[in-house]
């Protein structure tokens, strides 16, 4: 590589390491000076505007007013410029993008994403997910090299999604029958299960209308990836149940498994409905997996990755828009419950 | 006391006793299962790093847990080949992310620090309304931003990577994504900093204003010194997620070899070299290096940025 650009931009990645916070800090202490000069009663009324003020221009400008753009841009033709308010309407197609995205069910359209999304990630990504996590959690609490092993479940989490694409690329690697086979997957299904090699990113059992196998392939290192996540949480609340009432239950003469049933699990309830709807947020946007793996072919499209396509490769905006819209929709119910959680532990503060 | 110890057997017995054996042998199945998971959890990591060592003609005929049998032939070649091929890119994308993602981490945090404060600690209308606003933000998916920012970039703007090249300026090609991921970032970063700052207490404040310490004294003599670990578990976690974020950077600066994080040229690399090619296992080990290192450093604060916001998307 050519360490000549390695030299020319280190000392930008200097300046803005200390130039942003003394920029920001500079801006603070500047806003303080004004602030001073108002008369007392007006300086609660201004000051928080100035703390807040940056960070809510960049929400704004970044999340809130494209989000709302998008939703006009779902309405519009492709040669609409949603940033230009005076062409809005001019190229209104009502709800055809939407239409397109919905027409031949169900394997037309953004079908295959929309059910890959909402039912086979959705229920199997956070079932998995929350099984393994809570089965880590139980077992791993009850040894002495819980911190060790629980570093090593909780590994993957730090690497990106493109390498855990990878790591499962080797792991589903397929080769002709008879010949030697190089997938871990595959070398125990032959000779574990004498069964043919299983080609499992392509495979569409059970049907092609209903492709179980490749789907849960992709899932699979999805899950691989993200149980130590829901490990970790539901450890720390396992660790916040007392052990007076554990050791109550077994005094009353109840076996592990049902302390585990009638105790830990309805105490352990609210922080796995915390993780969950975590996990679902985290399947309906499911992508990077899906892009470095099948690129969304074989029936395993995603709506995120369906977004992006129908964005570069199909340069269709307005129908981008529109699956990004179906995306929301999805989210929203999740949002909602999220919004009331909250809304509820303030309530308790 | 912890769970963990109340499953302890109770080993009053002496060693080596009867009911010393018969207390540990009943939990042989307890480690057998424990340890069966972690290493059955670790095959898939286990087998690229084998595969990453062992010659093209090695990966392609057999399996990668044959490699033990013969182990002379464990070879550094896929790193040297993937790391000195001018094609591939990859010292050049290794330094490209962290050009991403250091600014990327601090612009979010040190923006999210100082919005975070009034939330946790003035009165001002509208508040609560805002927070609730950033909390469901958190849950809402980035593609429904994308067109919007990108054609603002590209057609009011005109920062294409071309054109932000062209003005010879250091880290300017970056700085839309910068300013992305600094929007992205802070529902997560104040949600988290607010949350924190609210939990000192409130003491601490009072005595420092009987004291006429003012906003600012405040700030930075009392909250900021106290919030080293919040900081710090935010800092981790959002360099982790733009270092490990593909779609964001695919986005906004697509696959131009000079400004393509890691985790966008990787995934080129799949399509140019082919999938379950031998440098592609060097190429993935070699993108974890960062992660790996900068997590198993400061775990703790990791995890403790994972409890603290489980609703980051």
């Amino acid at each position: 590589m050519d360490f000549s650009l390695l030299l020319q931009d280190i000392p930008t990645l200097l300046v803005v390491i200390l130039g942003v916070p003394v920029v920001l800090a500079a801006y603070i202490v500047g806003g303080e000076y004004l602030v001073r000069r108002l008369p007392d009663k007006n300086r609660p009324q201004v000051r928080p505007w100035i703390w807040v003020g940056p960070a809510l221009i960049l929400v704004a400008a970044y999340l809130l007013i494209p989000a709302i753009l998008t939703a006009i841009q779902s309405l519009e033709s492709n040669n609409v410029d949603v940033l230009d308010p005076g062409t809005w309407g001019t190229n209104f197609v009502g709800f055809k993008n939407f239409a397109r995205q919905f027409a031949d069910f169900p394997t037309g359209g953004a079908w295959v994403a929309i059910r890959n999304n909402v039912i086979f990630w959705l229920i199997f990504y956070t079932i998995f997910t929350l099984i393994f996590g809570l089965i880590l959690a139980v077992l791993f609490d009850r040894v002495k090299y819980e911190q060790f092993v629980k570093s090593l479940i909780f590994m993957p989490m730090a690497i990106s999604s493109v390498a855990l694409g990878l790591i499962w690329d080797f792991m589903y690697e397929y080769q002709p029958p008879g010949e030697p086979q190089t997938g871990t997957m595959n070398a125990l299904v032959t000779t574990l299960f004498h069964h043919d090699p299983v080609s499992w990113l392509q495979d569409q059992w059970p049907g092609e209308s209903f492709n179980l196998l490749n789907n849960l392939a992709l899932i699979g290192a999805a899950t691989w990836g993200i149980t130590g996540f829901a490990m970790v949480i539901l450890s720390a609340a396992l660790k916040g149940i007392p052990g007076e009432l554990l050791e109550a239950a077994r005094v009353d003469g109840a076996g592990e498994i049902t302390v585990f049933r009638r105790v830990i699990l309805p105490l352990m309830m609210p922080t796995i409905v915390v993780v969950g709807t975590t996990l679902v947020i985290f399947a309906l946007k499911a992508f990077d997996v899906v892009y470095v793996m099948t690129s969304g072919n074989y029936n395993t499209d995603v709506l995120a990755y369906r977004m992006y396509n129908q964005l570069y490769l199909a340069s269709n905006s307005g129908g981008a828009s529109a699956v990004a819209i179906i995306l929301l929709v999805a989210v929203v119910p999740v949002l909602i419950f999220n919004l009331r959680q909250f809304r509820a532990v303030e309530a308790r503060r | 006391m912890t769970v963990a110890a109340a499953a302890q057997p109770t080993s009053s017995a002496t060693m080596f006793s009867p009911r010393w054996i018969a207390d540990h042998l009943s939990r042989w199945p307890l480690h057998i299962a424990v340890i069966g998971l972690t290493a059955a959890w670790m095959v898939p990591t286990i087998g690229l790093l084998v595969s990453s060592f062992r010659p093209f003609s090695g990966q392609a005929t057999s399996g990668w847990w044959t490699a033990f049998a013969n182990p002379t032939t464990f070879t550094i070649s896929n790193y040297t080949q993937v790391l000195s091929a001018g094609t591939t890119n990859l010292g050049q994308a290794f330094f490209n992310s962290f050009m991403i993602s250091v600014p990327a981490t601090v612009l979010p945090v040190s923006i999210g620090a100082f919005a975070a404060y009034p939330f946790a600690w003035m009165k001002f209308p509208g508040r609560n309304g805002l927070f609730l606003a950033l909390v469901g933000l958190l849950a809402v998916p980035l593609q429904l931003t994308f067109i919007p920012v990108l054609s603002f970039y590209v057609q009011h703007l005109h920062w294409t990577t071309n054109n932000l090249e062209a003005t010879g300026i250091p880290g300017l090609p970056w700085v839309p994504l910068w300013l992305a991921h600094a929007g992205y970032g802070l529902p997560f970063s104040i949600y988290l900093l607010a949350n924190f700052f609210r939990a000192l207490p409130s003491d601490l404040f009072e005595s420092a204003e009987i004291d006429g310490a003012g906003t600012l004294t405040v700030f930075f003599r009392i909250v900021l010194p106290l919030s080293v670990p919040a900081l710090a578990s935010l800092v981790i976690f959002q360099f982790l997620w733009v270092w490990n974020d593909l779609l964001v950077a695919l986005i906004y600066v697509g696959g131009t070899p000079s400004v393509a994080p890691l985790t966008v040229n990787l995934a080129g690399l799949t399509t140019s070299l082919g999938q379950g090619s031998n440098l592609l296992t060097a190429a993935a080990f070699f993108s974890m290096i960062v992660p790996l290192i900068v997590f198993l450093s400061l775990q703790r604060y990791f995890v403790r940025g994972i409890l603290a916001g489980s609703v980051k998307g």
